[in-house]
């Protein structure tokens, strides 16, 4: 018979907001196997965990059931606490009472009776556990960076200046993300290309970091320590290793009229492309979609002035196989589709633009080479409006915009505004927002140097209409400070358009089983104290794909995620699941409906000599499982007819018990 | 006082990776649904032996649910597609013996899928709970 302690956490007020917390100690308290029961405010605190470890020794507890929150959250630290006070740690069982009670349930004798009976379920569990050991699986000393933006590339950097290799795998033909496409940066104004290339470099010359650049991850298999990775490297018809980057492809190729991405399609590029200048790798590469010799067959400019023999029409897709450690996620943001913003005209106007276009057009690498110039006429515009929120904060209109604050818009507005009224003087500039939100280290500082310094005229009020007439904008507004409506002759409007994660952040979530929120942000393991871990053991996350985030947090984000990584790497072994499937040789008759379920071919059959009743020996077949191989997944304990499998820490009849337990 | 109305008793056996994260993200979101749902942890839903349903039925449930990851997100990679065909083959097998099909679901829930989670229960506790009470498998002598 176990001697059972039972826990009841209160969680402050999460779980003893919605449930009798003495009630249900005391209830649980008359469960068979129980001999201590007690409550406290914080069990997983150092105080909490205090009195689960004291009773263990006071009460010879055999096995204990914490009731609190999800055990996703903190099974962990209490299988430690047990194992402190000489417990196995397989003899604790958590009742979830409030992700899957407390909070979903609104009245307290609802909660408290639910709690109740997940308590006894737990109770019921615990009485037929039994003290497990784990085994011990190696840690491959690599880690996979998923996006070559800042954050991956400060993430890379940071694991492979502590000695492990590192690859970054990259979509686009070239790393740096969207900081490559930035003027300026915020509060400092230091030109984004300016801090971002070197690191570029770093990360090309650095002999730990392979980049797999114009490539998608494809599957993910494993765990953590153990990931088992397939890259699609997408055939880019250029020899990668050959290539010297000259770029005499890139002025010859005579299909000239392809939108150019990297511009946001405000010119054009060519056929065979480097998307910038300084392109890591500064490699060609030639877009198939409007290549007329991968099309038609004819043509073969580009392999002809190729003096280094790099062009490959012929080059597949190729698939990379690698093992990882750990996965860190950087696949970072988009500004969202301007399409269900009609009310600004952006797809009537070439002059509505957003500010990602605004970028491209002050920098001195854009279309206009620096020069502010309006994308319709090149004229040099004299009036500026500048539109907050357009997408963010949109409160009742998900189907439209993001009901989250994009946060980097205040600043980079305010950025743009100063950078316009620095360079042309002559410029007014307006700025309609609800609220700005500058917090964060010498930017409310920056916005204030924009409106007292810069003369920027910030308008509190949105945007009404945009109305493109002759070539003028009309801008239809309201000032709610001054309660008037305005209306201003505009030549430009930008709209700072609210940012959301990357398309392709969702099948990688599935791909990894990593946890979204509704807003396909990647949901950490703990939203303060575990930031940068996603729930999926050995997953990362790195920069805006967990939330809309600056630069200065993105880096600091990816040098967290870095640290972490870097923790489990440097561990030689990872303490494995016991709770995997065991055969009772007894039962088993060695028909091979386990072998053939098992997805890890995990299980294989030996013949063993059995001593019957009447002393004679029998050679049977039976099955073995391997404890390395198997991941506890308990197909084969459905499958077995005899019932011979079964699976530690999740028994048939541990469930049975659950089962019995809740339908009481 | 209405003595004699029973809540609907069910049962939902959510694998550890995809849906019991999601039930879990469901309660970070505090998107409600009936207490007469009470989960048991498994870490595949393959591990759902038809035992355990027959036994929640024998025991007075009035629906079992079976929630896991999306075909082809399978933690264990193919753990669903067995969870699938093994229970189209029981929940068939029940609907013969009475237990009606409105009682006994498979549904994917992805970690991520909080509000889907949500909304499941809801759903399977209205039908379930439109249905009344299970009599058919309970077994009496299970009855203290």
């Amino acid at each position: 018979m176990q001697r059972i302690g039972v826990f009841v956490c209160w969680c402050g007020s999460n779980i003893a907001g919605t449930v009798d917390v003495q009630a249900v100690s005391e209830a649980l308290k008359l469960e068979p196997g129980v001999v201590f029961s007690t409550n406290y405010q914080y069990m997983c605190s150092q105080a909490g965990q205090q009195i689960i470890k004291d009773a263990i020794k006071e009460h010879k507890l055999t096995g204990i059931v914490v009731c609190s929150c999800s055990p996703r959250m903190h099974e962990a630290t209490f299988r430690k606490t047990a194992a402190a006070a000489g417990l196995n740690p397989y003899m604790v069982e958590i009742a979830n009472i409030r992700e899957q009670c407390s909070w979903v349930h609104k009245d307290v004798p609802t909660g408290t009776e639910k709690a109740i009976i997940l308590g006894k379920a737990a109770v019921a569990k615990v009485n037929l556990n039994a003290p497990l050991t784990p085994g011990e699986s190696p840690v491959t000393k690599r880690a996979l960076v998923i996006g070559g933006g800042i954050a991956g590339i400060q993430t890379a950097l940071d694991i492979a200046d502590a000695g492990f290799p590192v690859d970054i795998v990259e979509k686009k033909p070239t790393i740096g993300g969207k900081m490559a496409q930035l003027d300026k940066t915020f509060p400092t104004l230091d030109c984004a290309a300016c801090i971002l290339t070197p690191k570029m470099v770093d990360v090309a010359q650095n002999e730990k970091i392979r980049i797999f650049s114009y490539s998608e991850v494809e599957e993910v298999k494993g765990f953590v320590g153990n990931f088992d990775v397939k890259i699609k490297k997408k055939a880019r018809y250029v020899n990668e290793d050959v290539c010297t980057g000259c770029g005499a492809c890139t002025e010859k190729c005579p299909q000239k009229k392809v939108p150019n991405e990297f511009n946001l399609g405000m010119d054009n590029r060519r056929a065979i492309y480097i998307p910038f200048a300084q392109a890591v790798p500064k490699v060609a590469t030639i877009d198939p979609n409007y290549c007329t010799m991968l099309k038609t067959g004819k043509c073969g400019v580009c392999s002809k002035v190729c003096t280094a023999g790099a062009i490959d029409y012929k080059q597949q897709d190729q698939i990379i196989e690698e093992k990882y450690g750990a996965i860190v996620v950087a696949t970072g943001f988009n500004p969202i589709s301007m399409d269900k913003f009609e009310e600004y005209a952006y797809s009537q106007s070439k002059d509505v633009i957003t500010s990602l276009e605004f970028e491209r057009l002050t920098n001195a690498a854009g279309p206009t080479a620096g020069k502010l110039l309006r994308p319709s006429d090149l004229e040099h515009p004299h009036t500026i409006v500048f539109v907050q929120c357009v997408g963010s904060r949109c409160e009742n209109c998900a189907e439209k915009g993001k009901e989250y604050c994009s946060k980097i818009c205040c600043m980079y507005t305010a950025k743009h505004a100063m950078l316009v009224r620095d360079k042309y003087p002559d410029t007014e500039v307006y700025v309609f927002y609800i609220d700005v939100r500058t917090p964060g280290k010498n930017f409310d500082e920056f916005y204030r140097r924009a409106v007292e310094e810069y003369g920027v005229h910030y308008i509190k009020g949105m945007v009404g209409k945009v109305t493109p007439e002759g070539n003028k904008l009309k801008v239809q507004a309201s000032d709610l400070i001054m309660n008037k409506q305005v209306h201003i002759d505009a030549d430009l409007v930008v709209l700072a358009a609210a940012i959301e994660p990357d398309k392709s952040a969702r099948p990688l979530a599935t791909m990894l089983t990593a946890s979204m929120d509704t807003n396909d942000f990647f949901t950490e393991a703990h939203p303060k104290l575990r930031p940068v871990e996603s729930p999926t053991a050995g997953v990362f996350l790195s920069g805006a794909c967990q939330g809309p985030k600056d630069i200065p947090e993105t880096v600091s984000q990816a040098g967290a995620a870095a640290s972490k990584v870097i923790g489990l790497l440097a561990k030689d072994k990872l303490t494995g699941n016991p709770c995997i499937a065991s055969p009772n040789e007894q039962m088993c008759n060695g028909c091979s409906s386990c072998e053939r379920v098992c997805p890890y071919g995990a299980i294989t059959y030996v013949d063993k000599e059995f001593r019957m009743p009447d002393r004679t020996t029998l050679m049977r077949r039976v099955a073995q499982v391997n404890p390395a191989v198997c991941q506890g997944c308990g197909a084969c304990t459905v499958a077995c007819p005899s019932g011979a499998m079964d699976l530690r820490g999740f028994a048939s009849a541990q469930i049975i018990a659950e089962v019995d337990a809740i339908c009481k | 006082m209405q003595v004699n109305e029973k809540k609907p008793l069910i049962v939902a056996f959510c694998c550890n990776w995809c849906s019991y994260a999601g039930a879990d993200l469901a309660g970070n979101n505090r998107l409600a649904y009936p207490a007469d749902v009470k989960i048991i942890r498994v870490p595949c839903s393959c591990r759902v032996n038809p035992m355990f349903i027959l036994r929640a039925f024998q025991r007075g449930a009035d629906g079992v649910i079976i929630c896991g990851c999306h075909p082809g997100d399978c933690h264990y990679t193919s753990g669903n597609y067995f969870t699938r065909r093994r229970m189209a083959m029981l929940f068939s097998m029940l609907d013969y013996l009475g237990i009606e099909k409105e009682r006994t679901r498979v549904e994917w829930v992805s970690a991520a899928e909080g509000a889907k989670f949500a909304a499941t229960m809801n759903d399977f506790a209205e039908k379930v709970a439109a249905l009344g009470e299970n009599k058919r498998l309970e077994d009496l002598r299970c009855k203290r």
